[in-house]
């Protein structure tokens, strides 16, 4: 039997395997737990995944303060004070596609197909991910914060005010990632993904009023980007961070989420259970 | 004994090719149940709509009396799937994805602890436990996805093309692995493209072709339509081909069976001492033979023997009858 050496006896394994019952399946909430714990122990074995929530944050809020700063507000340090909570919105809006490759890698390699035959709560291991990446979400969140800090950037709203915009671009950012989750369970690479995701977000971050104010845009353009959520978004991030009323902003950009989700999320959901 | 699984004229299309034409099975409780065929006739098709992965577009499947799709749940509840490529993740290392799956079907931190050591133990994957998969070698890759089928013993276990890509020696552990679970009383539903695969494990076959079950018994009866044993015969030189296939055919008339190498021959045989009258023959006419074997007919002569096509080379759809 030295074809079989490394494995036990006849007897060990029978022990094993003999165990026939089965546990009650998991909750849905234990399960989204477990999943997101996995996300997190990814981040453990891999952290070059986080890569893009360090690097990417710290890159742009450096780049945009120091070329734009002294055209757009006379000096970067004044810049910063309106730049800041839009680079915010920016950066963890492009974050998102990084939910649909992951998605992508998880379908292609077969470890999606282990879950669905699983007897547990179907949604869980697309919700087990978002909640993984709401983390990255927030880890990239607090070093734009640091950065921001560092450069000048003095938030009017306080402690508070930064905590609340943040809540609220994680809101979006998750609303934002059922998208790129659909997109994700479509094409076939991690890469198409990308390629796809980004001729949504490039027109969905510049066309918006995260570097310049909207006044300073021809009147058609303020037409578009006046409705864009993410000028909305951008928009109530600053006025949480800087003390100033936000509450429509507020609002719309929680309408926004809202049917985005109530959309996309069903339709994620379908094309999971489905087949691939 | 009842019915483990049992499906009836299952028909499922993707896009313009048929995966599937009326595939009817039926799989006793306790067995080895292997699903002979090459790439690309339904074998895996068929497994995934079992593990309630894939909807049939027509006809109807129960595992163990509940409807694939209608009572889905209650299926993946009873059953567990190891696929062709690997459902684990790279990236977590061995105790990771055990304890991953056994929390998922609701143990507690504990004790998928607890069953996770014990399965890689028992899969001599110990030492590599704390390691990332990714690391792991072929044969390791497939034991520790064959454990995360096992955190909680299924019912059925769905193994797809359990040893393909695999050397010898990890082969044979895998084999041995199956053996020692369907002992347990696990039904085992595998998938192979070798014929000494599915005779060494499974006690009953069905052989799958471009989408239909086009035969299905214990091995010694798809066997015994092939023939015993087969003659493979290589020459020295491929012109004295047309020769040696009169000689042998007037020893063993249309024993013949297509082989698309010009320097070999194979034959069926009714019986091993058929073997050294057909060496005789060919020694007095002369033909010069490089090595011969007997053995067990391929998986392309049983094949051959059943549909009239290699593997292989399926017959174009417009040369069909």
């Amino acid at each position: 039997m030295t074809a079989v050496d490394v494995l036990p006896s006849g007897e060990r394994t029978h022990q094993l395997l003999g165990m026939r019952a089965r546990p009650r399946p998991a909750s849905a909430l234990s399960s989204v737990t477990t999943l997101a714990w996995r996300a997190m122990l990814k981040i453990k074995h891999v952290p070059f995944q986080l890569f893009d929530v360090t690097v990417m944050p710290i890159m742009f809020t450096l780049l945009f303060t120091y070329i734009f700063g002294g055209a757009l507000a006379g000096s970067p340090r004044e810049y910063i004070q309106y730049l800041l909570p839009g680079i915010l919105v920016q950066t963890v809006v492009f974050i998102t596609v990084y939910t649909g490759m992951g998605l992508n890698t998880d379908i292609t390699k077969g470890l999606f197909d282990r879950f669905r035959s699983l007897p547990m709560w179907q949604p869980a291991p697309l919700l087990g991910a978002l909640a993984g990446d709401l983390f990255r979400y927030s880890v990239a969140s607090a070093l734009i914060m640091i950065m921001g800090l560092i450069l000048g950037f003095r938030p009017q709203g306080g402690a508070i005010g930064v905590l609340l915009a943040i809540a609220l671009v994680l809101v979006f950012a998750f609303a934002l990632s059922w998208l790129w989750i659909i997109v994700g369970m479509l094409v076939r690479t991690p890469e198409s993904v990308m390629t796809t995701s980004f001729i949504f977000l490039m027109p969905l971050t510049f066309a918006s009023n995260i570097f310049v104010e909207l006044s300073t845009m021809p009147g058609w353009l303020q037409a578009v980007v006046g409705r864009n959520p993410v000028t909305y978004l951008a928009n109530a991030s600053r006025g949480l961070m800087h003390g100033q009323p936000a509450g429509t902003d507020v609002m719309w950009v929680l309408v926004a989420s809202a049917v985005i989700v109530l959309v996309a999320a069903p339709v994620a959901m379908r094309m999971y259970r489905k087949e691939r | 004994m009842s019915d483990a699984i049992e499906t009836s004229g299952l028909i499922k299309t993707f896009g313009t090719t048929r995966a599937l034409d009326g595939v009817d099975l039926r799989i006793r409780e306790g067995s080895v149940y292997g699903l002979l065929g090459p790439n690309g006739a339904g074998k895996t098709t068929t497994i995934r709509i079992l593990a309630t992965l894939l909807r049939p577009d027509a006809g109807s499947a129960t595992v163990l009396g509940h409807d694939v799709v209608r009572d889905a749940r209650r299926v993946r509840e009873k059953v567990s799937l190891t696929g062709q490529y690997a459902s684990v993740d790279e990236d977590l290392t061995g105790t990771e994805n055990l304890v991953l799956v056994g929390r998922l079907l609701g143990l507690s931190w504990r004790d998928a602890r607890r069953r996770s050591a014990e399965l890689l133990e028992a899969f001599g994957l110990a030492e590599a436990a704390g390691r990332q998969v990714m690391t792991y070698s072929g044969g390791m890759r497939r034991r520790i996805d064959i454990a995360a089928s096992l955190v909680a013993i299924p019912e059925i276990l769905f193994l797809d093309e359990p040893t393909t890509g695999l050397d010898p020696r990890s082969r044979n552990q895998v084999w041995e692995l199956v053996r020692r679970i369907a002992a347990e009383g696990t039904t085992v539903l595998l998938t192979t493209q070798y014929l000494d695969e599915a005779d060494r494990l499974a006690e009953r076959l069905a052989v799958i072709d471009q989408g239909r079950v086009i035969a299905e018994g214990t091995s010694r009866e798809l066997k015994a339509s092939v023939g015993a044993s087969a003659m493979h015969l290589r020459l020295t030189s491929a012109e004295q081909r047309a020769t040696a296939q009169e000689l042998i055919h007037r020893v063993l008339g249309d024993g013949l069976l297509a082989v698309t190498d010009p320097m070999e021959l194979a034959a069926r045989l009714e019986n091993p001492a058929q073997a050294a009258q057909v060496l005789a023959v060919l020694m007095q006419g002369r033909v010069e033979v490089a090595e011969f074997s007997v053995g067990n007919p391929s998986l392309d002569e049983v094949f051959l023997a059943l549909t009239g096509h290699t593997a292989e080379h399926p017959v174009p759809e417009e040369a069909k009858p």
